[in-house]
């Protein structure tokens, strides 16, 4: 299959061998990166400066539960790839289920994130400086607090931006299947679901680094 | 993908199945209280680098894009490291 052929006839960006699109999602992508490693590199420094603000792995955040989720993710970034190889194939009726099961992952891992953030906000632990009280998971609610406020607004901050990410991602996915119910896509003009999908293995992929640095380390 | 040359189907599952196999690892490998905190960090960036990596290069295609792709690609790196060397100094 060529470039040309892909993008319906689309010309590709001059000596990049890319179309234009796809381009300018990895453009896009690229920003983001130096978006999230601001929000990264901001909690690097502010827990080497103040380790006292923070928890250990576990005492206060569910890494159970957050290990499922990231296991959604994952589960959603292959099957949002078989939607793309399905396509490729000229599978009309497989990049539908595939973008469909994409959906419902990608909205299970929201709500789990939905989830997760009721349950610790109900155990003190919010972004809020006055109001910050984190006791620790199954900890008697009088009890000492755990961490401090940077705890709180860090941690928020870095995983409600992604998880609006995943959000914004769920809709644009929607869209993609609107269209390919429509018979947009096939096997000659897949550009649209390619870049869908670039943009969800890349919220995959960040999220795989917030994991292991807000969670586990 | 998109230079139009043909390769093997990429192993989607196989890396499906590496993914998973490092989360679990690493959610244990974080639970051991005898590894120094420093080789316990290092040990889960390291992990959680190469699953970043599977997911570029296959799940992105990276692995068959062009070359200038990738140097586009690679432009935030050393931007990167810049960042982490004024982070390291802030923090030091």
């Amino acid at each position: 299959m060529t470039t040309q052929a892909m993008t319906a006839g689309r010309a590709p960006m001059p000596g990049m061998k890319v179309y234009n699109l796809k381009l300018g999602m990895w453009i896009f992508l690229l920003s983001e990166v130096m978006f999230f490693t601001g929000l990264i590199g901001s909690y690097v420094i502010l827990r080497f400066a103040h380790p006292e603000q923070f928890a250990e792995p576990g005492q206060v955040l569910n890494i159970n539960l957050t290990a499922f989720n990231t296991f959604l993710l994952i589960c959603s970034s292959v099957t949002m790839v078989k939607a793309y190889a399905a396509i490729q194939q000229g599978d009309q009726q497989g990049l539908k289920n595939w973008l469909l099961a994409t959906i419902v992952i990608g909205a299970s891992f929201v709500g789990v994130q939905v989830y997760e953030y009721i349950a610790l906000a109900g155990e003190g632990f919010v972004p809020i400086a006055e109001a910050y009280h984190a006791v620790g998971r199954h900890m008697p609610h009088d009890g000492p607090a755990i961490g401090g406020q940077l705890y709180g607004s860090t941690f928020y901050t870095m995983t409600g931006f992604h998880g609006t990410h995943v959000s914004i991602g769920v809709l644009c996915l929607c869209f993609t299947y609107w269209r390919a119910a429509k018979g947009a896509y096939t096997a000659d003009s897949l550009g649209g679901v390619e870049i869908m999908g670039l943009y969800w293995h890349f919220v995959d992929l960040v999220w795989i680094i917030l994991f292991t640095i807000v969670y586990l380390i | 993908m998109s230079t139009g040359e043909t390769h093997k189907p990429p192993p989607y599952m196989l890396v499906w199945v590496g993914l998973f196999v490092l989360t679990i690892m690493e959610v244990f490998y974080a639970t051991l209280s005898s590894i120094p905190k420093i080789w316990l960090a290092i040990g889960l960036m390291a992990m959680a680098f190469l699953k970043a990596y599977w997911v570029a290069i296959y799940y992105m295609h990276l692995k068959w894009e062009p070359k200038r792709l990738w140097l586009l690609v690679s432009v935030p790196i050393p931007l990167i490291m810049i960042l982490i060397f004024v982070v390291h100094n802030e923090i030091f």
